[in-house]
């Protein structure tokens, strides 16, 4: 009973995982993309169709990826390149979003998807319940992981990572100093779009193997909230990831129990607990300022214009 | 190591007619300069005479319209700061740009090559610092620095490229003369091995003392090329300004009247990590007097300026007076009904909303203060814009505010004509108690001389004004009494006339009287 809840909580958790890291890389860079929920979507649409089309799980996911890349370049040449108001571009992209991703859906409404078959280690997975809950696993999970560690790595060890988190913490500097500030947003939300279009595909090939509607039903801007929930540290995001996971999951069995005991919990109270956990840690966490500042990005959705 | 090749030898650097369009304004035009190696070349200009543009252009930050540039004799396009480092040029600026949230050592990383290993930077970063005598913690964050050590980071920054001319614009506006005294030795140093420094300041005593030749810049032009040793501040300064500025004229000390403002053991935690927190502050203002608060930047001036003027109130409400009612915990309203005006130090933002009329931002500051002349109809507030343009323009003829159109927007004004526009807001109404803080910076000679004259003749007719400052020749010009706020506290304060140079900077830099003078005491 409890490996099945704990089998779930990660299907449930990695897609919120993937697309805060990418948030996560995008605000470090000085960048509030709040189309988060658009990008997905339509990551989980393009999966889904192109896993239709070619019966192959792994072309739906490069087409999520791809998808979802390519769409946040919509948001970068208006929000970097035409300075649009950065805000204001995320809420169109993901009411754009969420109405373009039906019209490639359409077709394909009510079809049995295809599910991305796990990846079973052998020898590990045969260790009691770790190996069934580790190791026999798809590749999205194994890859949501992966980059857990490498953006860690990258943000905080290599020299990339530094400039990048240089001109979040101030453009004019960065600029000063000779960094290409606009080249790197640009692929700082390109990265961004290509982690949430890797969450949507991983809803439309793990999750539940089909095509709904707004199938991605607000997952996008839990995953914004986990980026703050996390104070921009990847680890944070990862343990924060399954945290609201967890939440989601226990909602459903809670219900039941409750149910079954004659006591009424309107759902919405609980799905609006991860919002309500990110007030409180945002209440904590910002009456330590100095903690805060060093962490969150100081020119966070600042447009940037180069003097020439 | 050394550069030098005799004085006979071509110039390290050279431009030759260099010009910086924007629109059709030149904010340099046709500029000719030659550094030598191993000079201490002063570049000298009012605000606004063309200097930042002009370094701007040699670092590779603006590309200029037309001219050359000449590197060791031969002709140069500097098409960014990381070709100018390529170069041999090393840049110090005047606004640090420094990230707060990384490390001393992150910050001097982004600009090195990337090849080169953080552990390496640390290390390099620390013996050179140590070298130079500009002590630094390579992992500390420099959110948690002072102005001083952020200085050095970039110093330390620009060294560790091995440049062969470094370039600091306006160094000492921030530092303590004991700071700025270590960091002209560390100049010293770079000269004896060879290097050349392009020295950007307004400050003519300072450059009388460490450089060997100056470059004169007033609107956008050279002015002069002289041997500032030579030259006395007032010859300088008449290259610098085009004409004598008007010396400020005060007359022998009046009578003292009645205690205006009483500020008794006032005690304010910091509102943020970043704030100094206000230990015990006692002073008393009275009326014709002017208490010049003498400081470096971050000691709680800002902090002072929000108890006194109500911004912030405090805790305890008989902690301020200001015309013996205790005030403490009253608003910015509430004191400014008692005959009381504050000019805070950012134009920008909070003096003034840039991006709205004159007339508007006259009505902002005193829409509560002076409702029965600006307002209407009881209840509805009605704007009466006839009165409010009328004041405008009587203030704006009052402190010869120039401007273009009648009622322009904020930012349009210059720094200098911004300022004399919002201190005169406040001097049209008299008031009795009126707290300035920083009211020239970054102004030009002719409007801070201006408002200088003004605030003492606010005094002399009986107000009690209160100036808080960086600039000690602006203090020792206006003072009655002069008070040093050093992390938190204020001094005593002592009369102006029995102050010196020296003993300021001392106060300044946290050594009050009572202890022994300990000669590293002075580092932060």
């Amino acid at each position: 009973m409890f490996e099945a809840i704990l089998l779930t909580v990660i299907t449930a958790s990695t897609p919120l995982v993937l697309a805060a890291l990418g948030e996560l890389v995008t605000e470090r860079s000085g960048v509030l993309n709040l189309g988060v929920e658009g990008m997905m979507i339509i990551g989980a649409a393009c999966a889904f169709v192109a896993a239709q089309l070619t019966g192959s799980p792994y072309i739906g996911i490069l087409a999520g990826i791809f998808g979802g890349g390519v769409f946040s370049l919509l948001f970068g040449f208006l929000t970097l390149t035409l300075v649009a108001n950065q805000v204001a571009t995320g809420l169109a992209l993901t009411i754009l979003g969420l109405g373009l991703s039906g019209q490639i859906g359409e077709a394909f409404v009510g079809q049995p998807g295809i599910k991305l078959q796990p990846i079973v280690f052998p020898f590990l997975s045969d260790i009691p319940f770790f190996g069934r809950v580790l190791f026999r696993q798809d590749l999205i999970f194994y890859v949501s992981i992966a980059l857990v560690v490498g953006i860690n790595w990258f943000l905080f060890r290599s020299r990339t990572g530094l400039k990048l988190r240089a001109i979040g913490d101030s453009h004019a500097s960065a600029h000063a100093l000779g960094i290409n500030v606009i080249r790197t947003r640009y692929l700082a939300v390109m990265f961004g779009g290509a982690c949430a279009g890797l969450a949507g595909a991983q809803l439309s090939l793990v999750y539940t193997p089909q095509w709904v509607e707004n199938m991605s039903a607000g997952r996008g801007w839990i995953a914004l909230a986990l980026v703050v929930f996390a104070s921009w540290r990847p680890w944070r995001i990862l343990a924060g990831g399954y945290l609201f996971g967890a939440v989601g999951i226990g909602q459903l069995h809670a219900q039941i129990v409750a149910q079954n005991l004659g006591i009424v919990i309107p759902s919405q109270f609980l799905s609006a607990l991860p919002y309500a956990a990110t007030i409180v840690v945002l209440i904590i966490i910002s009456h330590n300022r100095r903690t805060t500042l060093i962490n969150t990005p100081a020119a966070l959705g600042k447009p940037f214009v180069p003097d020439r | 190591m050394t550069l030098s090749e005799g004085p006979a030898a071509v110039p390290l650097l050279s431009v030759r007619g260099l010009t910086k369009l924007f629109g059709s304004f030149a904010a340099c035009n046709a500029i000719d300069l030659d550094i030598g190696s191993g000079e201490i070349h002063a570049l000298l200009g009012e605000n606004g005479a063309g200097k930042s543009t002009l370094v701007k252009m040699l670092f590779g930050v603006l590309q200029p319209s037309a001219g050359q540039i000449l590197w060791q004799g031969a002709p140069v396009t500097i098409a960014s700061p990381g070709e100018a480092r390529h170069l041999g040029i090393g840049m110090v600026f005047q606004h640090f740009s420094l990230f707060e949230a990384l490390t001393v050592a992150e910050n001097i990383a982004l600009s090195l090559d990337p090849k080169i290993s953080l552990a390496r930077i640390s290390d390099e970063a620390a013996s050179l610092s140590k070298a130079y005598g500009l002590p630094l913690d390579p992992q500390a964050h420099v959110a948690d620095l002072s102005v001083g050590e952020r200085q050095r980071i970039e110093i330390v920054r620009a060294l560790l490229q091995n440049p062969k001319l470094i370039i600091l614009d306006e160094p000492t506006s921030v530092l303590t003369p004991q700071e700025a005294d270590r960091l002209f030795e560390t100049l010293f140093k770079l000269k004896a091995e060879g290097r050349s420094v392009l020295y950007i300041s307004h400050r003519l005593e300072e450059v009388r003392r460490i450089c060997d030749r100056a470059t004169v810049l007033r609107h956008g032009k050279v002015t002069g090329a002289c041997d500032p040793k030579q030259e006395t501040p007032a010859s300088l300064a008449r290259m610098m300004v085009g004409s004598d500025v008007a010396e400020v004229h005060r007359d022998n000390a009046a009578a003292l009247g009645d205690i205006c403002v009483e500020v008794s053991n006032l005690s304010v935690p910091a509102r943020t990590p970043f704030a100094v927190s206000l230990k015990k502050i006692t002073m008393k203002v009275r009326a014709g007097e002017v208490l010049a608060i003498a400081g470096v930047a971050g000691n709680g001036q800002g902090e002072l300026f929000d108890a006194l003027s109500g911004e912030y109130p405090v805790a305890e409400d008989e902690a301020i007076r200001i015309r013996g009612k205790a005030v403490g915990r009253t608003g910015i309203n509430g004191r400014r009904l008692l005959g009381a005006g504050f000019v805070p130090e950012e134009r920008h933002g909070h003096a003034a909303v840039s991006a709205m009329a004159l007339s508007d931002n006259l009505l902002l500051a005193r829409s509560q203060s002076d409702k029965k002349a600006f307002l209407s109809g009881g209840a509805f507030s009605v704007i009466r814009f006839d009165a409010i343009r009328s004041a405008t323009r009587r203030i704006c003829e009052a402190m010869d505010v120039r401007k273009s159109g009648e009622d322009p927007q904020a930012g349009s004004l210059s720094g200098g004509n911004l300022q004399k526009f919002i201190v005169g807001r406040e001097l049209d109404r008299q008031p009795s108690v009126l707290v300035v803080n920083q009211p020239t910076w970054g102004v030009d000679a002719g409007a801070a001389s201006r408002i200088r004259q003004a605030l003492i003749d606010l005094a002399k007719s009986g107000s009690a004004v209160v100036v808080i400052s960086q600039d000690l020749d602006e203090i020792f010009e206006v003072a009655t009494n002069i008070a040093v706020i050093s992390e938190g506290c204020l001094s005593e304060p002592h009369p102006a006339g029995t102050l010196t140079l020296e003993r300021i900077g001392l106060l300044m830099g946290g050594v009050h009287e009572s202890h022994s003078v300990p000669e590293a005491a002075n580092a932060h």
